[in-house]
């Protein structure tokens, strides 16, 4: 039966190029609606209708740790991507598990600066400009908890199912998906954060 | 905060005759059928052999089921509004305000989202694998996963007559109405809802047939030589990959303004409602594009196919078919030209809209010049394609004199703007949709349709849109806007009436359609396709069974010509089979159905604004995605000795046929 | 009987049916006069040039449209099974037609093109108008949409009035337009296009009448229940009669303060009759812009 076996590795194979190619899709069908917050958000940067101002609002310290955190669960994720390919497991688990945790520290800072700012009045409902603010950055911090819930996923099918070819194809797409939201995020730091601390 | 949010016994329709009617209607609509089927005991073999189905050609059957459906259900909403018009002057006519405007707002949004994009995903489903060569799509459970949200997005709308209403904000919602301020009711939350539910179906199914396109063809089949139809299909998926995110966000800014009280497109605090425009008609426009290239793909097939001939110009009609997508994205500001933009922007984006006209005329000369020197058969397919010619081209020219911003100035709103968008939408897209029902249904069901009320369906068609549509043009020109419940002025009742009889007679044609279907499988036996190729045709589609089998061809078929079948035909290379291998197919799974269920829920929860619901639906979603990409991939594998028996009744018709012989291996 | 009919529409394909649509469409044009359209029959010159320029575009475009349609009556006769015409099973190109096919669209494109150029610059509804043969300054009206009437202030005579725009025929109308409710769109067909009315934004439109009329103008934008009626008449009155006018205005009692807008801007279910108002606070149009627009809080709050 080893003919059937070598075709059902083929369509396996073949399943796999295709979803690279239909994740790389995916991703840019998900920039484009970053695109458009982004294109809301300029839009809408005047419109604070006597709310806080952009000025006002952040915290240099602050963002610059968030940054950190994701710059470096990026990097951690490459050391876990390094390891799958060197056949190394264990390594590879743990890796993920600090790209988790850093992702974790990003969320939990992110939280920390939305609450201060519901805190100080600077509630979503205040202003269109708030809302666009807040839409923008809460839906990258959306994607990086569903890219976590995909990390735990993943370390649970390393840790059961071992290196085989789906596992690895999935971990290559999440790593896109991860590495793509860091791009978001430096978009978000120089649209949103960067102009305010410049002035 | 109740445990059903803003769900109470005030949401069911006992406020009026009307909303009663409509309700009772739905709801017969769904229980007539679970009754049938409960009563035959056939809900084990749907669920088997349909619901759960990721064969493409079954997808496809169902997305067209759903298509259909919806089409009555839209064409009830459109007769209601010219019988209504028809006889309101200077008083109320039969229906509130509050009806009129749910009728014209759930007419719009049913026809644009649960019909024609249900109709041409569902032709695009069955033909585009096989006319490329292959055994299936590229993601065969996405596929399923595309139509159950869908269905999930249409059952919502559905919902809303029964519990709740429907929006009145018309297809395009533009705020502030929509917004929570002047829309306090569930209506617009319903029209949302159903609109990304579905928008994400959609999203799915571009990405699944531009890898299917692009990765799956036949070998030799390079992108010159596919067939005009599934350059129309990758075109379009690329338009719904790039223009759907578009609507999910504007949907989900709209969403955002009326459930957590947020000021994207408000009155007050900041709101800005332009922003609102450009985004739904950067998605909109292309959406224009996303129903007529598929159709446009069509008449390309069905002039070929009746003509004999191969397409004139194929070169031309794939870069015109290319510009046309790439243009579409570049014109969305002639949807409002009269918001008060400065004359040059104005002026940029109603040429840019005008140029569009180049590669449509393009389209046009050459399906005349596939026509010239033919050798024609009228089958209905044909008829619709030359009433789509002909009636087209005056949509066209009312197209570019409404991409002059001083006449659209006096056209913006009126009648004479919907009359325009029929034209294009109903002989554009719709005449298309039913010509290649038509055209494939033989291939889907193995037995062809009855040509006779084919041709019923065409004229009543036909007559009825230019009494329903041309009328409204020439009212448009006497001034009156659209979306009126009533009005003073005489002298537009005339056209009016017309027009209501001009639906009357779309109505004719609506129950042809039904008829036609009915007559064609009392009589399926006098009209078996058993050679899988009805109409000479020059496509790889043809080259297999009908219906095929689940893996469609038995061996690969080579694609290295342009209109391959045909060529292998002129060259008796056809129907020259060799022994067949083993075939792997991905198994069925009901997760599709489960996903769109949840979806569905989500969205009436989120309607209701019943929390601990949409969580749970929520956590549904995610878990069946966790569990399906954990799990192995279930495949069902056809042997070789399997693969003989299912090609045997095929090979023996084309024997009996003499189009192989005795002598040939099979 | 059926089958019949069926057949001689194959037989001669299409040529009968698409003739006795048209005649249809001729008895449908003859039995409801299009005299009352205010587009066909404009009453200014604004109006005029965009009926002339939708005239002239369609003229153009039937040089393409007719060729269209009798290439397909005639290929479909002739070429048609058993027709008179030479079957070419394997014609399918030729670079002569394919460049016609499309340098004649392009052509007529560029036509039309550099008249979308010209025209949307000397149409642009913000461009002030002026009369020929006088210097006369325009006649300046602001307009505010509300639920579901049309409200004319006339910061010039400090009146206003409710459903009636009036002005003097002599003089260019200049339209400043706000919406106090949702979006709409004001139009006033027979003296030329619309325009959009929103919230916290004020759009302009020009317009002159060169004869004395009444003519119907409406929201055409969907806004609710009360849009169909939410129409009104505009009246070009000859200088005396314009003065007249006034002066039944001036003499009426009402007139229009902040308490009085606020019971004017509530929903009216059925038709707002014409009012007319003696006084307007002169401040009334930017305090309804600043209602939406206000850059403060205190503003957000409301002056009114």
């Amino acid at each position: 039966m080893t003919g059937i076996e070598n075709l059902l590795l083929e369509h396996q194979q073949e399943e796999l190029t295709n979803r690279e190619l239909g994740f790389w899709l995916y991703l840019m069908t998900d920039a484009i609606i970053f695109a458009l917050l982004f294109a809301t958000y300029v839009v809408m940067f005047s419109n604070t209708a006597g709310g806080t101002e952009p000025a006002q609002l952040f915290d240099l310290s602050h963002v610059g740790w968030e940054t950190t955190c994701l710059l470096l669960s990026s990097t951690s994720f490459g050391l876990a991507w390094l390891a799958v390919q060197a056949d190394k497991r264990q390594t590879a688990v743990l890796w993920l598990v600090v790209t988790c945790l850093l992702g974790v520290s990003f969320l939990g800072l992110e939280i920390k600066e939305f609450v201060d700012l519901i805190n100080q009045q600077a509630t979503p409902q205040r202003s269109g400009y708030l809302s666009a603010f807040f839409t923008l950055v809460a839906t990258h911090g959306l994607h990086v908890s569903i890219g976590l819930l995909g990390i735990l996923v993943m370390i649970g099918q390393l840790i059961m199912e071992g290196r085989t070819a789906p596992v690895i194809s999935r971990l290559f797409r999440l790593g896109l998906f991860w590495h793509f939201l860091d791009i978001i995020w430096i978009g978000i730091f120089s649209v949103v954060y960067l102009p305010v601390f410049i002035r | 905060m109740t445990l059903l949010g803003r769900l109470s016994l005030e949401a069911l329709p006992f406020y009026s005759w009307v909303a009663m009617g409509g309700a009772v209607v739905t709801l017969l609509a769904v229980l007539l059928p679970v009754l049938f089927l409960s009563y035959k005991r056939l809900w084990p073999w749907l669920w088997r052999e349909w619901l759960t189905s990721v064969d493409h050609k079954k997808i496809g059957v169902m997305y067209i089921v759903l298509a259909l459906a919806m089409l009555v259900r839209g064409f009830i909403d459109a007769i209601m509004m010219r019988a209504q018009q028809a006889i309101a002057l200077n008083n109320e006519g039969y229906l509130p305000p509050e009806h009129f405007e749910q009728i014209f707002t759930s007419h719009g949004t049913i026809m644009i989202f649960f019909m024609a994009m249900p109709f041409l995903t569902g032709l695009i489903n069955i033909i585009v694998p096989l006319q490329i060569g292959a055994r299936d799509v590229a993601f065969p459970f996405l596929n399923s996963v595309s139509l159950w949200l869908t269905a999930a997005g249409a059952g919502l709308v559905a919902t809303s007559l029964v519990i709740g209403r429907f929006s009145t904000a018309g297809w395009t919602g533009y705020p502030p109405y929509s917004g929570i301020q002047y829309s306090p009711g569930v209506g617009v939350d319903y029209w949302i809802w159903a609109l990304m539910v579905s928008g994400v179906g959609s999203t799915l199914t571009g990405i699944n047939f531009i890898v299917t396109i692009l990765r799956c063809r036949a070998p030799g089949m390079t992108l010159m030589k596919m067939p005009l139809f599934v350059w129309t299909t990758l075109c379009t998926s690329l338009l719904i990959a790039f223009a759907f995110p578009a609507l999910t966000v504007v949907a989900a800014m709209l969403g955002l303004d009326r459930t957590l009280g947020m000021h994207f497109f408000t009155n007050e605090l900041g709101g800005n409602m332009m922003n609102f425009a450009n985004l739904l008609w950067i998605w909109g426009h292309p959406e224009v594009y996303i129903l007529i290239l598929p159709a446009f793909g069509i008449y390309s097939e069905v002039t070929a196919t009746f003509a004999r001939k191969p397409l004139f110009g194929y070169r031309s009609l794939v870069y015109a078919t290319a510009v046309i997508a790439l243009l579409s994205f570049t014109v969305w500001l002639h949807h409002f030209f009269t918001m008060g933009s400065s004359a040059s922007v104005n002026a940029v984006f109603g040429i840019a809209t005008m140029v569009i006209a180049v590669p449509t005329g393009v389209k046009i000369f050459d399906w005349l010049f596939t026509l010239f020197r033919g050798q024609i058969t009228f089958h209905p397919a044909l008829l619709f394609t030359i009433g789509f010619i002909v009636t087209f081209v005056i949509g066209g020219m009312t197209g570019v004199l409404l991409a002059i911003p001083p006449v659209d100035y006096q056209m913006h709103n009126t009648t004479f703007l919907v009359a325009h968008f029929h034209n294009m939408l109903i002989p554009g897209a719709l005449f298309g949709y039913l010509a290649g029902m038509q055209y494939w249904f033989p291939k889907a069901f193995g037995f062809t349709l009855n040509q006779r009320w084919g041709k019923w369906i065409f004229w009543l068609w036909t007559i009825g849109f230019y009494l329903a549509f041309m009328p409204l043009y020439l009212v448009g020109l006497l001034g009156m806007p659209r979306r009126l419940e009533q009005y003073t002025t005489p002298e537009w009742q005339p056209y009016l009436i017309v027009a209501f009889i001009g639906a009357c007679f779309v109505l004719a044609g609506l129950c042809a359609i039904f008829i036609q279907l009915w007559v064609s499988v009392r009589e399926r036996e006098q009209n078996r396709d058993t050679t899988g190729d009805p109409w000479d045709g020059r496509t790889l589609e043809w080259y297999t069974s009908s219906p095929p089998a689940p893996y469609n061809f038995a061996s690969i078929p080579k694609g290295d010509e342009r209109d391959a079948f045909w060529q292998m035909k002129q060259t008796r290379m056809a129907y020259r089979f060799t022994q067949p291998s083993s075939i792997i197919l991905p198994a069925n799974t009901g997760m599709g159905v489960l996903l769109g269920v949840s979806g569905g829920i989500l969205g009436f929860a989120m309607v209701w604004h019943i929390w601990w619901l949409a969580l749970l639906a929520l956590i549904s979603i995610i878990a069946l995605v966790v569990v399906r990409s954990s799990r192995e991939e279930r495949v069902s594998i056809y042997q070789p000795e399997l693969i003989q028996s299912l090609e045997k009744p095929w090979q023996t018709s084309l024997a009996q046929a003499g189009l192989i012989g005795d002598g040939d291996p099979i | 009987m059926a089958r019949l009919f069926i057949r001689s529409l194959t037989s001669a394909p299409l040529l009968h049916l698409y003739g006795l649509m048209m005649l249809c469409g001729l008895v449908v044009l003859s039995g409801c006069s299009l005299q009352s359209s205010p587009l066909l029959y404009p009453k200014g010159p604004v109006a005029s040039t965009e009926r002339e320029l939708m005239l002239f575009a369609i003229a153009i475009m039937l040089t393409v449209l007719i060729p269209v349609w009798g290439l397909t009556l005639w290929c479909c006769r002739r070429y048609r099974k058993g027709g008179k015409g030479e079957y070419r099973p394997d014609w399918c190109s030729s670079t002569l037609v394919e460049c016609g096919v499309w340098g004649g669209p392009l052509i007529i494109i560029l036509l039309i093109g550099y008249l979308v150029v010209v025209y949307t610059f000397r149409l642009d509804p913000y461009k002030p108008l002026t009369v020929h043969s006088t210097d006369t300054t325009p006649f300046p009206v602001q307009a505010v949409a509300l639920d579901w009437k049309w409200l004319f202030i006339y910061p010039e005579l400090g009146i206003a009035t409710v459903n009636e725009l009036v002005f003097p025929q002599s003089r260019p109308l200049a339209l400043e337009i706000t919406s106090d409710t949702v979006m709409t769109s004001f139009m006033i067909p027979a003296l030329g296009g619309q325009i959009y009315a929103m919230a916290g934004m004020t759009t302009h439109l020009n317009l002159i009448a060169d004869q004395p009329g009444t003519f119907t103008g409406r929201n055409t934008q969907f806004s609710g229940t009360g849009f169909p009626q939410m129409y009104f008449s505009a009246k070009a009155l000859p200088d005396k009669a314009f003065e007249d006018w006034l002066g039944t205005v001036r003499n009426a009692s009402s007139m229009l303060n902040s308490a009085h807008y606020h019971q004017l801007a509530r929903p009216n279910k059925s038709y707002a009759p014409v009012e007319y108002f003696s006084s307007v606070d002169t401040d009334l149009f930017n305090h309804i812009l600043a209602r939406y627009s206000a850059p403060s809080t205190a503003l957000a709050n409301g002056a009114l």
